[in-house]
C-alpha cells in the first residue's frame, strides 16, 4: 500500500480551534453596519383564501421601513425541482399551511419589525385543512393548489422484471405495512440570513445554508436578478442534515427588503419558525410483499408507498423516488416493483432529512428480511451474506456497484459484537438485532437539469511559496469537509496540511452543489484533486525547466521535493532563493529542496501558480424514467448490529450496544468518519425512538420546540462500536466515497430487531415510545394468557 | 427604566445599565461582543447559551441581565489564555469532539463545571454533566471521550485544568 502523509489519518479538524475558542462566527454572529432588522407574518390558520392584505396600520408604527406582499414580490414560482415549482415568496390567493409567508417587514430592531408584523390586517376564507393522507385524497376534497388534482403532488410507477410471475414461483411470500411520521432535522443553529444590496446593483446574501449554489440561482430567478450579480456567502454553519437545503422565504425577502431599503436586512427563524419551514422527513407508510425460497433467496419484491409531504413539493418529487429505488441495494433481487405516490396536505412542507426517502423503506424492509429469515429457520446474518451484491454487479434497476464491501461490513459486525454467541441465548427483555444500510455516493444529476459540472475547485500557490490556498464553494456545515478538502489538496500537492489554507462556501469560488445527497467528499474531493495534480504539474514543469530535467525525474512529498535521478544539482535555484531573502532567518539550508524553493521559483519563471479542479459524474442516465433519482458514481454500505434491554413493565428501551461498519471506500480522516458513523447512528436512535411532529386538529404542531420534540441526549446514546471499511471505490479520490448520509440507514430496522428478539413483537409503527411499546406488550400478554386459558 | 448592575464577566468587572428585561444572554452578545454564547432555541431547552455564574452552569437565554448582578460570569472566551487553549478545548479539538461547532461553547462550559468539581468523574457522571446540552452531530461519544481524556490527565499530572 502506498505511504500517505496525510490523508487516511486522524489529523485534528482545521476549524476545530476556532470552533473550540468561541471565535468561530455563525451567520447570527455577523452584522452589518445600518443593518435593519426582518420579520415575517406566518399563516395563523392551515388552509385559507386570502380576502384582503392590509398593511396600512403596520406602517404608521415608527422605526418601520419597508413592509412587502406578494403585490411587491410578484408570483414567481420557485421550489427545488423545476418540474414542481409551486412556491411564491408570499401567499397571494391562498395560505396553504400554519406558517405559510404572507408579508415581510423591516425595521429599525426586531421589536418593531415583530410589532408591525401584528399589525398587518389580514382576513381570510377558512377552508377544511386536510391533515392526513386520506383527508387530502378523500373524494371531494378541496384542492390544496389547484392543478393538482386529488392532491397527489407526485407518483412513480416502475417495475423492473415480473414481480407478479416472480412473486408466485417463491415459496414464501409475506406481506407487512409500516408507518413513520413527520420528524424534523432538528440541527442546533436555527436558519438565518443578512442580505446586502449594494449601489451597483450587486446583491449578497449572507445565509446558513447547506447549497450555496442553489440559494444563488433561486433569488436571481424569483428576484429578476442577473444571477452574476447575486453572491451567497455561508459562514460556519450549525448542522444541517437536509433542512437547510434550499432558499426559504426568509433568504429571498430579507434580498428584497435590502433591494426595496438600500440597507442590509438580517432576519433569524426563532425555533418554532424553524419547526414550520421544517422541509424534513416525510411520513411514509410503506406496503412491502417479499418472496423467497427455501434456500433464502430473494427473489421479488411488490412495493408501494405513500407519502405525506405537507403543503409544497420541496425535496419531495426526488423522494418519492428513492423511497423505493434505494431499495435496488444492497442485494441481489431480480424483480421489483414499485408504486408511490406524494401527497399534499396542509402542514409544513417535507423534504430531505438525511438519509433522503429511504430511511423508513430500509427500516420497513429489514424488518420484514429479519421476519423471513425466521420463517426460513435461517440466521438473519447468513440470509444477507447469501443475498448481498458485490463488486461488479448492478442493480435490477441499474445502479452499478463500483466498489462494495457489503460482506466484510456484515462479517465484521457479527464478530465484533459477539453475534454468534448472543442471538437466541438472551434473556426475555434482551434483544440483539441486525440490519443493513445503502446509500448514494452524491447524486448522479444536478437538481435542475444542467450539464453543469457539480463541483469545481481552485488552487492558488502563494507566491511566497510557502502555502497554498484552496477555494472551493462546496458546504462545510459541521462535517467536516474543509478538512477533508484540505487534507486531499495537501497529499495530492505534496504538502503538509498545515501549509493548505481552506475558504469555502461562497458562489463567488465557483460552482459546488452544495452538502446534499452524500456527495461531497467524492465529488468536491475529485475536483480538489485534479487542482492540486494540476497545480502540482506547473511547479515541476518550472522546475524542470529550470533544472533541464524531465518532469517525470520530480515529485513532490510531504513539502519536499523528490529527485527520482541521483545526479541532480540545484544549488542555482537555492541561491536564486537565499538572496531573496537577505536578512531573514530560518531559510532552507537542508539536503532536500524544499517545497517553499520550488514554488517561488516557479512563480518566478510563470507568474502566479493557479491550479483548477472539476468534476461531474459520468453519464449514469438509466433507461427508465425516473431513473435519475438513485444513481450515483457510487454506493455507500453498511451493517449494524444493535444490542437493547426492554423494561417489561414500561415499556422503555434502553440501547445497550451498537456495533456498526460502513464502507466508505477509503477514510480520508478516520476521526471524522467515525464521528459521522456516530452522529448518524444518534440520529436513527432518535428517529426510531421518540422523535415525531405532532399537530393539532386544526393544523397546528404542537411541539415545535425541544422540550416536547426529544433529539437524544448524552445519556440515550451508548459507545457505539464504529467500524471502517475500505473497498477502494475506482471513482472517487484515493478510493473515497460518502459516510455522512448512508450511515444513518442500519439503525432504525436494527433496533426493530432487537426490539423484536426482546419482546417476540414486530413493531409496525415509529416511535417506539414507551407508551406504544408497553401497550404492545400488554396486549401480547392477555393475547398468550387468552391462549393459555 | 435602565438598572445598573455590577458584574464580572471573565475577570474583567463592568458596571452597566441595562433594560430589566435584557437577557443575560443578550447582554453578553450585544453589549460586550462576546459572540461565542450561542442561541439554539431561547427556550433554555438546548444549552447552547450555557455559561457559568459562580463557577456553575447557567442558561443565559432564560436569564435575566439583572440576576447576574454583584456575579461571576464565564464565557468560552474566557478560557484561552496566552498560553493557549484550555486543556478542554485542547481535548475537544484532538478527539473530534468538534462538528457543526454550535453546540461546543455550551458543552465545553458545562464540562468545565463538572470537572472543576469533580476531577475524577465516571462516564456516567459525564453524560449526566453534559445531558442538558444537546449535539445533534457527535452522537456525543468523543465528546464524552475528550472530557475523559482531560480528567485522566489531571490524575496523572496533578495539574489542575
Amino acid at each position: 500500500m502506498e505511504k500517505y502523509y496525510t490523508v487516511n489519518s486522524r489529523a485534528a479538524r482545521i476549524d476545530a480551534p476556532a470552533k473550540a475558542n468561541g471565535s468561530a462566527r455563525f451567520i447570527n454572529d455577523f452584522n452589518m453596519p445600518e443593518q435593519l432588522y426582518g420579520a415575517l407574518l406566518q399563516s395563523p390558520i392551515a388552509h385559507g383564501r386570502i380576502k384582503k392584505i392590509d398593511t396600512s396600520k403596520a406602517w404608521k408604527v415608527p422605526g418601520v421601513k419597508s413592509i412587502v406582499t406578494a403585490e411587491d414580490a410578484g408570483l414567481v414560482k420557485y421550489g427545488v425541482s423545476p418540474a414542481r415549482y409551486d412556491e411564491t415568496l408570499f401567499c397571494s390567493d391562498k395560505v396553504r399551511y400554519v406558517g405559510d409567508d404572507i408579508a415581510a417587514v423591516a425595521a429599525l430592531d426586531s421589536e418593531t419589525a415583530q410589532e408591525a408584523i401584528s399589525l398587518i390586517d389580514v382576513e381570510y376564507e377558512e377552508l377544511p385543512a386536510l391533515l392526513s393522507i386520506d383527508d387530502a385524497t378523500r373524494e371531494g376534497a378541496p384542492l390544496i393548489h389547484d392543478d393538482f388534482p386529488g392532491n397527489i403532488c407526485a407518483e412513480v410507477h416502475h417495475e423492473f422484471g415480473d414481480v407478479e410471475e416472480a412473486l408466485s414461483s417463491c415459496d414464501i411470500v409475506r406481506t407487512d405495512t409500516f408507518q413513520s411520521k413527520m420528524q424534523d432535522c432538528a440541527f442546533l443553529e436555527p436558519q438565518g440570513c443578512v442580505a446586502h444590496y449594494d449601489h451597483r446593483g450587486y446583491l449578497t446574501l449572507y445565509s446558513s445554508t447547506q447549497v450555496p449554489h442553489y440559494v444563488q440561482r433561486t433569488v436571481a430567478m424569483v428576484l429578476g436578478l442577473p444571477v452574476g450579480k447575486v453572491r451567497v456567502v455561508k459562514f460556519y454553519v450549525g448542522g444541517g442534515f437536509g433542512g437547510k437545503l434550499a432558499a426559504n422565504a426568509m433568504d429571498i425577502s430579507s434580498c428584497l427588503l435590502s433591494i426595496k431599503t438600500g440597507k442590509p436586512v438580517k432576519m433569524i427563524y426563532n425555533r418554532e419558525q424553524v419547526f414550520l419551514y421544517s422541509r424534513s422527513r416525510h411520513g411514509f407508510t410503506h406496503n412491502m410483499t417479499t418472496g423467497v425460497k427455501k434456500d433464502g433467496t430473494i427473489v421479488a419484491l411488490k412495493h408501494s408507498c405513500d407519502l405525506e409531504g405537507g403543503a409544497y413539493t420541496s425535496y419531495g418529487i426526488a423522494t418519492v423516488y428513492y423511497a423505493g429505488s434505494l431499495l435496488g441495494g444492497p442485494y441481489k433481487i431480480q424483480h421489483m416493483k414499485y408504486d408511490a405516490r406524494r401527497v399534499y396536505t396542509n402542514k409544513p412542507a417535507c423534504g430531505a432529512q438525511r438519509g433522503h426517502g429511504g430511511v423508513i423503506a430500509r427500516a420497513a424492509w429489514e424488518q420484514q428480511l429479519d421476519t423471513l429469515a425466521e420463517e426460513l429457520g435461517m440466521d438473519p446474518v447468513e440470509l444477507r451474506l447469501k443475498n448481498m451484491m458485490e463488486n461488479g454487479d448492478t442493480s435490477c434497476n441499474e445502479l452499478y456497484m463500483s466498489s462494495l464491501g457489503m460482506r466484510e461490513c456484515i462479517e465484521s459486525v457479527r464478530d465484533k459484537s459477539g453475534w454468534i454467541k448472543k442471538k437466541g441465548s438472551l434473556p426475555k427483555g434482551k434483544g440483539i438485532g441486525i440490519s443493513c444500510g445503502f446509500f448514494v455516493s452524491g447524486a448522479g444529476f444536478p437538481i435542475y437539469r444542467s450539464d453543469t459540472y457539480h463541483s469545481t475547485a481552485t488552487i492558488k500557490v502563494n507566491e511566497d511559496g510557502g502555502t497554498i490556498h484552496l477555494y472551493t464553494a462546496s458546504a462545510e456545515i459541521g462535517q467536516g469537509s474543509d478538512t477533508t478538502f484540505g487534507m486531499i489538496a495537501a497529499e495530492t500537492l505534496g504538502v503538509p496540511l498545515d501549509a493548505v489554507r481552506v475558504s469555502s462556501g461562497d458562489t463567488d469560488f465557483g460552482i459546488d452543489l452544495g452538502a446534499y445527497s452524500s456527495r461531497q467528499t467524492l465529488m468536491t474531493g475529485r475536483a480538489v484533486q485534479y487542482a492540486a495534480e494540476d497545480a502540482k504539474r506547473q511547479i515541476l514543469e518550472a522546475l524542470a525547466d529550470e533544472l533541464k530535467i524531465a518532469i517525470q525525474d520530480l515529485d513532490i512529498k510531504n513539502g519536499n521535493i523528490v529527485f527520482k535521478r541521483p545526479d541532480v544539482n540545484f544549488d542555482t535555484l537555492r541561491r536564486k532563493y537565499l538572496q531573496e531573502h537577505r536578512g531573514w532567518t530560518q531559510l532552507p539550508d537542508g539536503k532536500e529542496l524544499t517545497f517553499c524553493e520550488a514554488a517561488r521559483i516557479a512563480f518566478i519563471a510563470r507568474g502566479s501558480i493557479i491550479g483548477k479542479g472539476k468534476y461531474k459524474p459520468r453519464w449514469l442516465g438509466g433507461t427508465y424514467k425516473g431513473a435519475a433519482v438513485g444513481t450515483s458514481p457510487a454506493y455507500g454500505c453498511s451493517a449494524q448490529v444493535v444490542e437493547l434491554s426492554v423494561d417489561m413493565d414500561t415499556g422503555q428501551i434502553h440501547i445497550d450496544g451498537m456495533t456498526d461498519a460502513h464502507d466508505c471506500g477509503f477514510a480520508i480522516n478516520r476521526t471524522s468518519v467515525e464521528g459521522q458513523i456516530q452522529g448518524s447512528l444518534m440520529m436513527g436512535v432518535g428517529e426510531a425512538m421518540f422523535e415525531e411532529i405532532k399537530y393539532d386538529e386544526k393544523g397546528k404542531i404542537l411541539n415545535p420546540n425541544f422540550a416536547e420534540y426529544k433529539i437524544p441526549t448524552a445519556l440515550d446514546m451508548p459507545n457505539v462500536v464504529p467500524i471502517i471499511v475500505e473497498s477502494d471505490e475506482p471513482y472517487g479520490p484515493y478510493g473515497a466515497k460518502e459516510v455522512g448520509e448512508g450511515a444513518i440507514m442500519p439503525t432504525i430496522p436494527a433496533i426493530l430487531n432487537a426490539l423484536y428478539d426482546a419482546t417476540g413483537i414486530r413493531f409496525k409503527e415509529l416511535p417506539l415510545t414507551p407508551e406504544r411499546v408497553y401497550k404492545a406488550i400488554k396486549e401480547k400478554r392477555e393475547k398468550d394468557a387468552g391462549k393459555k386459558a | 427604566m435602565k438598572i445598573l448592575i455590577k458584574i464580572k464577566v471573565n475577570k474583567k468587572d463592568y458596571e452597566l445599565a441595562v433594560e430589566p428585561n435584557m437577557t443575560l444572554k443578550d447582554l453578553l452578545r450585544d453589549e460586550l461582543n462576546l459572540m461565542g454564547t450561542k442561541e439554539g432555541c431561547g427556550l433554555g431547552e438546548c444549552g447552547t447559551c450555557t455559561v457559568l455564574m459562580d463557577g456553575n452552569p447557567v442558561l443565559s437565554c432564560i436569564m435575566l441581565a439583572v440576576e447576574a448582578d454583584n456575579h461571576e460570569i464565564e464565557t468560552i472566551e474566557g478560557l484561552e489564555t496566552e498560553k493557549g487553549l484550555h486543556p478542554i478545548q485542547q481535548a475537544f479539538v484532538e478527539k473530534g469532539a468538534i462538528q457543526c461547532g454550535f453546540c461546543t461553547p455550551g458543552m465545553i462550559l458545562s464540562a468545565k463545571a463538572l470537572l472543576d468539581s469533580n476531577p475524577n468523574p465516571t462516564e456516567y457522571e459525564i453524560r449526566k454533566a453534559i445531558s442538558g446540552n444537546l449535539c445533534r452531530c457527535t452522537g456525543y461519544q468523543k465528546i464524552v471521550e475528550a472530557i475523559r481524556t482531560v480528567s485522566e490527565d489531571k490524575q496523572t499530572t496533578g495539574i489542575k485544568a
